[in-house]
């Protein structure tokens, strides 16, 4: 358990260091950017009040040395403090945190359902390899692999709102319907439906590929024949000779991915009218907010760190053998 | 190109299928201008019009836009950001990669801590702020598209590198007092290419996703049709109007379903000893 302890330090030590990086990466950005560093924070330049830029160019230190506002700068942010969206009239870090419960929900429940279906299809086509059922799966995720998220999104929508009017196809719950309990669990899941399924399907393409060629790979392996030889059932040779294996590929690069899939949640939110970050972050794109806008690209990579670690941890869970350093 | 390249790539009927549409996509896009001379940001015929009506193959948009003619210019852009992207992509991950393979080391870590920075930040959204940031335009396009793009290349360099790095005939080299630019350029990096350039082919579908993607948020170039910016402008009228968005995604998915097929065949024919891996047979 101490093992973990220190294990968890460290992986902490380490997220740090890189999120040092992320917020210099958003300095240079500002700083990049064509034009007065404060009126790009304010937004763009002569929509702002030139009082509250003057206050950003005081408070960030514009007229001191380089270094010493990128100091005041990477302290502020990781004091917590994000900026104020002078469009929105309120503090970035509120308004970013207010619709993160809403990402989470969606990009988590998409993940889980990326891998597990991805994990599940991959082993039914490793198992009939060059089968029927092997082409079906492999042509799926081909063709899943290739669709473009935002477009398969209004196309589930076409589908399953307008023609067949199964589901709901925007928003978090139903408006006004005023749902408790149960009732209000189920109307937000039939909302999730549609979202996660978008979000999902291009991710459940990759893990369903990998999976099924690291299955074949393991397949051939001595120790599976070892286990075979002894008698193990077919069902129980895969289950906890194969695929215990197999799988930790799929993980590595699942964690690695995990910053695409807060990414592809702009596009999924923006289609789904989402109430989440990613809704928030094309907001404020249409409004030139960069402000809101860099605020969720921090805070999105602190996810990308949360999720790696996770990872890290899950894989420690699945293979034993992984010394926790 | 040799025989035994094209007879392993022709083996793959699924990549044979992805090259012939690859080329009726890429004829689309030199001959724009001969199957739809005017411009398709120009008003054609009235807003609203139903696929096959009259003059419209595929309908035509809020705007009285002809949806072909968009489709068709689109491919330009599509291709065009897909492929400069993708090379310059390529240009920083193998020098990333090789100088970390090569020397190893310091320079090793350095670059490869580096790497891993740019392959934690969720590259999406890096990609929005920097379009968004540096005003949308083909050139930011492209370097956005780059930036977020070069990680696994480099790591792939590196990893080809690092094992060519101690074959005998690296070893001869630096023995025979060949200069390191010779020796990596000459020596290491040819004899690393193939898995290379399967992976710069996956490469340029991944660029084409993510260039719709943000022309789809309204980031691309303002001057230039292309098939996200289509979807984006047809989304608020998809109740009335599914065409306006169907088609140009149908583009844009057997585009790049085209070129994740001719990659899977450029791995079988130019890695043959891993070529049947994965696929059991």
């Amino acid at each position: 358990m101490a093992k973990i302890g220190l294990f968890l330090a460290r992986r902490l030590v380490k997220a740090a260091i890189i999120l040092f990086f992320i917020v210099l990466i958003n300095f240079a950005l500002i700083r990049a950017a064509p034009g007065d560093p404060a009126a790009v924070m304010a937004g763009e330049a002569g929509a702002s009040d030139p009082q509250y830029v003057e206050l950003l160019r005081q408070r960030f230190g514009l007229d001191e040395p380089l270094h010493t506002q990128m100091w005041i700068y990477v302290s502020s942010v990781f004091q917590g403090d994000l900026g104020f969206s002078y469009r929105q009239g309120r503090f970035v870090s509120d308004l970013i945190l207010e619709r993160l419960p809403a990402t989470l929900l969606l990009t988590v429940t998409a993940f889980i359902f990326a891998l597990a279906m991805g994990v599940l299809l991959g082993t039914l086509a490793a198992m009939k390899v060059g089968r029927w059922a092997d082409t079906a799966i492999t042509t799926l995720a081909l063709v899943s692999y290739a669709t473009p998220l935002f477009w398969l999104g209004l196309m589930l929508i076409l589908l399953f709102s307008v023609h067949l009017g199964w589901l709901p196809s925007f928003g978090f719950e139903s408006v006004g319907a005023g749902h408790t309990g149960l009732a209000r669990v189920a109307d937000v899941a039939a909302h999730m439906v549609l979202p996660v399924l978008t979000l999902g399907l291009f991710y459940m393409a990759v893990y369903t590929r990998l999976t099924r060629s690291s299955i074949l790979e393991v397949h051939e392996m001595d120790f599976v024949k070892t286990a075979r030889a002894k008698g193990v059932t077919e069902g129980n040779v895969m289950m906890f000779h194969v695929l215990r294996n197999a799988i930790l590929p799929v993980i590595t690069f699942a964690g690695f991915q995990a910053g695409h899939l807060i990414g592809g949640s702009i596009l999924v939110e923006t289609v789904f009218a989402w109430p989440g970050i990613g809704r928030l972050a094309f907001n404020a794109l249409l409004q030139r907010d960069y402000q809101v806008l860099l605020g969720v690209f921090v805070v999105t990579s602190i996810l990308v760190l949360l999720f790696n670690i996770i990872t890290d941890l899950l894989y420690t869970v699945i293979d034993p053998r992984i010394e926790v350093e | 190109m040799n025989r035994d390249f094209w007879n392993a790539f022709a083996s793959n009927r699924g990549a044979l299928v992805g090259l012939a549409i690859l080329v009726v996509v890429v004829l689309m896009a030199i001959f724009a201008d001969v199957l739809y001379p005017r411009s398709p940001w120009s008003m054609v015929t009235a807003p609203f019009q139903p696929p096959l009506s009259d003059d419209v193959l595929l309908g035509s948009d809020t705007l009285g836009r002809d949806i072909a003619a968009g489709v068709v210019h689109g491919s330009r852009v599509s291709l065009l950001i897909g492929l400069i992207s993708s090379l310059v992509a390529l240009f920083i991950g193998v020098t990333l990669g090789a100088l970390a393979g090569y020397f190893g080391g310091w320079v090793d870590d350095a670059i490869m801590r580096f790497t891993e920075l740019f392959q934690t930040i969720p590259n999406f959204v890096l990609a929005v702020v920097l379009v968004a940031i540096f005003t949308p335009s083909i050139y930011s396009l492209v370097a956005a598209i780059a930036i977020v793009s070069w990680p696994p290349l480099a790591r792939l360099a590196r990893g080809e590198f690092l094992s060519l790095r101690s074959r005998e005939f690296v070893l001869a080299a630096v023995t025979t007092g060949q200069s390191t630019p010779r020796i990596i350029l000459r020596e290491i990096l040819p004899n690393s290419l193939s898995p290379i350039i399967v992976a710069a082919s996956l490469t340029v579908a991944t660029a084409i996703l993510l260039e719709s993607a943000l022309s789809f948020l309204g980031l691309g170039d303002p001057n230039m049709m292309s098939w996200g910016y289509q979807i984006g402008a047809a989304r608020t009228v998809l109740r009335q109007a599914w065409w306006m968005s169907f088609f140009p995604g149908i583009a844009i998915l057997i585009t790049v379903l085209a070129i994740n097929l001719v990659g899977e065949g450029l791995n079988d024919a130019l890695n043959p000893k891993l070529a049947r891996k994965g696929r059991g047979r």
